[in-house]
């Protein structure tokens, strides 16, 4: 098996060995960064020369015997909205083209600290918004597995990277199912971590009470390994936990005895492709086997999730993106006539069509004579879905079902249609309005040779379940082995 | 609940946004699109139900009142479009100067 086919676990266990040095390894994927980008456009900036010193810089310590990081030597490819200074933090938006932050985020300096090597920054849609790479203002990226279609969204090119063994391990953020979409269109394992897990130090914001950022693997224990680095409490995030973080690396190999797994029947309605339906059913016949018992539950406000998300997270995005005013960074107007056109023109040059959208969604929802009837309603039907999950649970360990109701589809077949682009969502933005966590791991691939991702969802900080179970299946299967071939 | 073009154009306004002509008149048709959807939740009944803003049941994180570490100025303007050797710039907030 070539290099950069191997797992995280694998790669750590070579260099930690001495059997491989960091400058191989970052070699190996910038070279094939070089061979295949091109191509995918899954980087916004990849700094070679940078990554090979760091690589370089982490061997010679390891010679020296000094001691060495969690990820001494891993290359991992950072979504462009974690700040890193001196680096660009685009958030591919022409608002932020030249923005250089003057700090870390938190999941950034962990990863420093633990050795890690930054190999790139991924393409994402512009301030996390959308679900398909394509409001990238800089450029789509397109899925590895087939040119022509998206990689999902936002967390895109973190997907795609890591799909196409252009990175071994990425970080990306989801809101409403940006990570594990992604992760689900690309074919590979991607974890929403509970709210409050991981820092959002330095993290863009989009809609703070959603926001989580979150691994993207090849397979489970890469994930557990990824997570193991980031999770944790931080002074810098006042909504960040304080609670240890269990070693999901140790337990991640045992088993779950006496599984009880919950399906929503509605989650099998007419909106599900019939392929992705029979995946996500023989998936669940592989949990059987495995000795999970499967009964139906119900998440009655279930339907009114895409809704009250589409209120809710507009409404914190039109607050969270005021501060782009032209004056303390970003973009600034050349023409303006007083200060108010300054920052309108500013912004109007800035944003895209699609954070255009949502900021005014967002104000219209927040506005006199609206909070009622659009903000509040959303934040109290939130409330009962999070009840529905509560229940739930009091009767299920995991809730599985699809992440999307269809594989990647074309780049272009949604752009026009806002909505419909917004209710692909539908099994994902409601893990985000509960707060608990969720994982997609690839369970198929449909006739068209499209990767079909399975969806678990477990209680608040029970990541090391969902570990465990998306570990217990990937050892019955191999779907997360499958690649996109080769160019 | 549709939304007429004379509302999205004073909520442009809020927002701190321009629009031309035709994006307004696209703005009005999607936005009411996916108002109209939004309807869905008049549906629900949430009578008593209190609202959720936050995921997480906590509220007033304090810390010690010490002094840390912060950025310095000179790191704090790097990024201003506009500024001096202090302070931010500004187009002029009282007419000319």
């Amino acid at each position: 098996m070539s290099l950069i086919d191997q797992t995280a676990v694998e790669l750590l266990s070579n260099l930690t060995s001495g059997n491989l040095t960091s400058v191989e390894l970052t070699g190996a994927f910038l070279d094939e960064i070089e061979r295949r980008d091109g191509a995918v456009k899954a980087f916004l900036h990849v700094d070679a020369d940078a990554a090979m010193a760091q690589a370089d810089e982490i061997d010679r310590n390891r010679t020296a015997g000094k001691p060495a990081g969690r990820l001494a030597g891993m290359p991992v490819a950072v979504k462009d909205l974690l700040c890193t200074v001196d680096v660009p933090t685009t958030c591919a938006s022409r608002m932020l083209e030249n923005f250089c932050p003057p700090y870390d985020a938190t999941v950034v300096a962990r990863l420093k600290a633990a050795d890690a090597v930054l190999i790139g920054r991924t393409n994402m849609d512009e301030f996390a918004m959308g679900g398909s790479c394509e409001n990238s203002a800089f450029h789509p990226t397109h899925n590895p597995w087939d040119m022509d279609r998206i990689p999902g969204g936002s967390s895109g090119g973190a997907a795609a990277c890591v799909a196409a063994r252009m990175a071994p391990l990425s970080i990306g953020s989801d809101t409403g199912g940006s990570i594990r979409s992604p992760a689900a269109m690309c074919g590979v394992t991607g974890m929403k971590p509970t709210y409050g897990r991981v820092s959002r130090y330095g993290l863009v914001a989009f809609a703070s009470s959603l926001d989580q950022l979150g691994p993207i693997a090849q397979t489970a224990e890469d994930t557990a390994l990824l997570l193991e680095v980031i999770a944790g409490h931080d002074l810098m995030d006042s909504t960040s936990v304080d609670r240890p973080v269990p070693k999901y690396t140790e337990t991640i190999g045992r088993l779950l005895e006496g599984l009880r797994i919950g399906i929503v029947p509605e989650h099998f309605g007419d909106a599900l492709d019939d392929e992705v339906d029979a995946a996500v059913r023989e998936s669940i016949r592989v949990y059987e086997s495995l000795g999970a018992t499967v009964k139906n539950i119900s998440l009655p406000h279930g339907k009114y999730a895409v809704a009250a998300y589409y209120i809710i997270a507009p409404c914190e995005a039109s607050g969270n993106l005021a501060r782009y005013d032209g004056v303390h960074y970003g973009r600034r107007t050349d023409e303006h006539d007083s200060l108010i056109g300054m920052y309108s023109r500013s912004r109007s040059e800035g944003f895209g069509p699609e954070v255009k959208r949502r900021i005014m969604l967002g104000t219209y929802a927040l506005s006199s004579g609206y909070y009622d009837a659009y903000y509040l309603k959303a934040l109290k039907v939130r409330r009962l879905i999070r009840q529905d999950f509560d229940r739930a649970f009091d009767q299920v360990d995991l809730i599985v079902g699809p992440v999307a109701p269809t594989p990647a589809f074309k780049i272009g077949e949604k752009a026009d249609d806002p909505l419909s682009m917004y209710l692909f969502d539908l099994y994902t933005v409601g893990t985000n309005l509960a707060g608990i966590c969720g994982i997609s791991i690839p369970c198929g691939i449909s006739g068209a040779g499209l990767p079909i991702g399975l969806h678990l969802q477990a209680p608040t900080f029970e990541e090391e379940r969902l570990l465990r179970a998306a570990a217990m299946f990937q050892r019955a299967t191999d779907w997360h082995t499958r690649k996109p071939s080769p160019v | 609940m549709p939304i007429s073009r004379e509302q999205v154009e004073k909520v442009s306004l809020l927002g701190r946004l321009l629009f031309s002509d035709n994006e307004l008149d696209k703005m009005t048709c999607q936005l009411s699109d996916i108002l109209e959807y939004m309807d869905l939740l008049a549906e629900v009944d949430t009578e008593g139900v209190e609202p959720m803003a936050h995921a997480l049941d906590i509220s007033d994180v304090f810390r010690d009142d010490e002094v840390r570490p912060s950025l310095d100025r000179e790191a704090a303007l790097a990024g201003a479009p506009h500024r001096d050797d202090e302070c931010y710039l500004v187009p002029a907030v009282l007419g000319e100067l």
